[in-house]
């Protein structure tokens, strides 16, 4: 959980592109400028560059919670050291897949668009993949299937919305169906049991004490957050989606990147296909059922702007950490599911509230008040 | 006086006569003894007749389109049995996606007038008017699985038991446990989706297993395909440290369960299916996973629909039966498939 803030060198350097820093009002600026020269290092987290450090803080607080909770209602298997580790171990698992495509849906919404055909991309590459004619091919084969089918179904996604002018969600909610639809055709609406032992090994094998599936969305969240703030690729997605005419003034080829992003959602989708068929031993049309919602729900909690231009992979893996806690403390506690998911809605309103809750107003507040204090 | 004494001898005859026609007639009253010739029964091997070709029918047939394993098993269910008699032509009809799609094609085949029409409704509530039409218009409505609410909308239902489905789970799990000895178990359950009929199965579960005294420890519910059941029950086997046994609703999420349970490496329980999918069979002969048993809701009944309803058809009774006429409403038992009986229910897997 160390690695899950983001360090002090990442976030000084966001508030640098003019495209994607919200219209701030100059007397603020020179708050913050003041405050900039006198605190040196502690400044970004003063200023508008800590916020998504504050908010991830906010998500490991009520992680927290949430174990605590789990503690205090189940003191007994809590007691149970090995126990501890191995559901900590459980809930990963359990949010390795949807990991996997948050990741790519927060890269589409800090781009400026949405893409709600994820799930439907995971359930029909996860069919090609299993078919008899793909499983011939081998364990390769299949990977290579699911990959590649998550990479076109993605960037038709993204011509459409690029080139075709369509609204993201119109074009993604065709995909949703469309491609649900050929899972279904292909699959013959049968469960296709994958009889690869390379693929169910996947889910099934640890490496160091840890499931593999554990470092696949490790891999993924490290190569996300390089890619969004380490990379000319991340500064243009977080500008297009800031302002699309100030990137398209600035040179940024608005179209391609958009188009890309949506082919970086269907690679993540491909992945996930193959984690998620390797868990079930097994691939259906009807499998990865509204992921969409979970994945946008967990981007959402994680600080990620609807609108666009704001976000960080970190707070979206906490995001669906912290669902798959909620999952697994409704589980332990033996409550129904329709318990559990009143609870996800009402976790979902209050990170919107606490979104729409001005940090910067607040932190100025405070500024204010010390300055009229202290002499 | 002579005259006077031959009437009175006359009379007295025909009075005698009367008196003992009328105690034959009450002592035969009071006998029990029912002469065989009138009984209601029916002679050993006098119901070969039912495969016997009768008159040619026309059985028409409507169901959803198939969306899952069970769906696919029913439709191709009902063709073979069709094509396997001589006397029957088969008209399927598209049933769509939903009631409305499924209504609209009705119709139409209401309108060719066929002998007999097997219907499986989407939703009864809204399938039950155009049945009811079709029985206006004296075709005979055999009504597979989901029945509708008007009585009078069909001439034969014939359906699975849900219920029944979770009371034989319970029975199986309860037995073994009372066997082993395991005074306080723990129980898991993976139910399905949360509609009615996954309701009824857990209702049934819960009262079989109380006749033993024992009550389901955890239950989640997955949506019966096989990532949800993966994920469910990776979940449960966190929640319970030690298990006795698991029933899971659905043989193919099962995959996903067995799958969860190989991925945690437990073994210490065993694990009974619902359906009836030919995997859940193999893996049951086969005897190397935790699962031992599986009930069964089979989608074969759609076989015994297209049976039952070319011989409502060719008005005939049921072979065995002594009606003359097939009854009104037929409930399959939900069966248990073992390791011991496996092999002859192979050919039901689907």
């Amino acid at each position: 959980m160390s690695d899950a803030t983001p360090t002090p060198t990442a976030t000084p350097e966001r508030p640098q592109l003019p495209a994607q820093s919200p219209p701030v009002d100059p007397a603020e600026t020179a708050v913050a400028g003041d405050k900039a020269a006198s605190t040196g290092k502690l400044s970004w987290w003063r200023g508008d560059g800590g916020e998504g450090a504050k908010r991830n803080l906010g998500l490991i607080g009520v992680l927290a919670a949430l174990i605590a909770v789990g503690a205090i209602t189940k003191p007994d298997l809590y007691g149970d050291p090995t126990w501890v580790w191995n559901n900590v171990l459980a809930i990963l698992q359990l949010a390795s897949v949807v990991g996997v495509v948050t990741v790519g849906m927060t890269f589409v919404i800090i781009g400026g668009g949405i893409d709600l055909s994820v799930g439907a991309i995971v359930a029909l590459a996860g069919v090609w993949c299993t078919t008899v004619a793909t499983q011939s091919y081998g364990a390769g084969g299949m990977i290579f299937a699911a990959i590649a089918v998550g990479i076109c179904v993605g960037l038709v996604n993204g011509v459409l919305i690029s080139y075709g002018r369509l609204v993201p969600f119109i074009a993604t909610l065709a995909m949703l169906v469309a491609a649900r639809g050929l899972a279904a055709q292909i699959s013959n609406k049968q469960t296709q049991v994958s009889t690869s032992t390379v693929i169910n090994d996947i889910a099934a094998r640890k490496v160091l004490g840890i499931p593999i599936l554990v470092y696949i969305l490790g891999a993924v969240v490290l190569a996300g957050w390089v890619l969004l703030n380490r990379t000319t690729f991340g500064r243009r997605t977080i500008a297009v989606g800031g302002n699309p005419e100030a990137a398209r003034l600035a040179g940024i080829n608005v179209r391609r990147h958009t188009m890309l992003l949506y082919a970086l959602s269907g690679l993540c989708c491909g992945i996930a296909a193959i984690m998620l068929t390797s868990q079930a031993t097994s691939a259906q049309a009807a499998m990865a059922n509204l992921y969409e919602l979970d994945a946008i729900a967990a981007a959402i909690i994680g600080g990620t702007l609807l609108s666009g231009g704001r976000g960080t992979i970190v707070g979206s893996l906490l995001g669906v950490i912290i669902f798959a806690t909620i999952t697994n403390l409704f589980a332990i506690n033996g409550l129904s599911i329709e318990a559990q998911n009143m609870v996800k809605g009402g976790i979902i309103v209050a990170a919107v509230l606490v979104q729409q809750f001005q940090f910067k107003s607040f932190t100025r507040l405070l500024a204010r008040n010390r300055l009229t204090t202290t002499p | 006086m002579t005259q006077h004494s031959r009437d009175v001898s006359r009379r007295r005859l025909l009075f005698g006569g009367a008196a003992v026609g009328a105690a034959t007639l009450l002592t035969a009253c009071t006998s029990n003894e029912t002469p065989a010739a009138s009984t209601q029964t029916k002679a050993a091997g006098d119901g070969a007749g039912n495969n016997a070709p009768g008159k040619k029918v026309v059985i028409g047939f409507s169901a959803p389109a198939a969306d899952h394993g069970w769906m696919g098993a029913i439709h191709a269910n009902a063709k073979a049995q069709a094509a396997a008699y001589s006397d029957v032509e088969f008209k399927e009809v598209d049933g769509g996606s939903n009631s409305e799609a499924q209504r609209s094609t009705l119709g139409t085949l209401i309108a060719q007038k066929p002998d007999i029409i097997v219907v499986l409704p989407h939703d009864g509530k809204e399938v039950n008017a155009v049945a009811l039409q079709a029985m206006q218009a004296g075709i005979p409505i055999v009504n597979l699985d989901r029945a509708f609410p008007d009585a009078l909308a069909s001439r034969l239902v014939i359906k699975g038991d849900n219920y029944g489905m979770g009371v034989s789970a319970g029975h199986f799990i309860g037995k073994q446990l009372k066997d082993k000895g395991v005074s306080n178990p723990v129980i898991g359950e993976i139910a399905g989706l949360e509609i009615p009929l996954t309701v009824e199965r857990s209702a049934g579960f819960a009262a079989a297993l109380a006749t033993y005294g024992f009550k389901v420890s955890n239950r989640r519910s997955a949506e019966f395909t096989s990532d949800s059941g993966q994920r469910e029950a990776a979940q449960l086997l966190q929640a319970l440290p030690k298990i006795d046994a698991i029933w899971n609703h659905d043989d193919d999420q099962g995959i996903g369960v067995l799958a969860a349970i190989n991925q945690a490496g437990r073994k210490e329980f065993f694990m009974v299916g619902g359906a009836g999918a030919k995997v859940a069979i193999d893996a049951i002969k086969a005897d190397n996973t935790v699962l031992k048993a599986t009930v069964t809701y089979n989608p074969s009944m759609a076989s015994s629909a297209i049976s039952l309803a070319r011989l409502i058809a060719q008005g005939r009774g049921l072979g065995d039966l002594t009606e003359l006429q097939v009854p009104k409403e037929v409930t399959l038992a939900s069966e248990t498939i073992t390791k011991e009986n496996a092999s002859s229910y192979e050919k039901l897997g689907f």
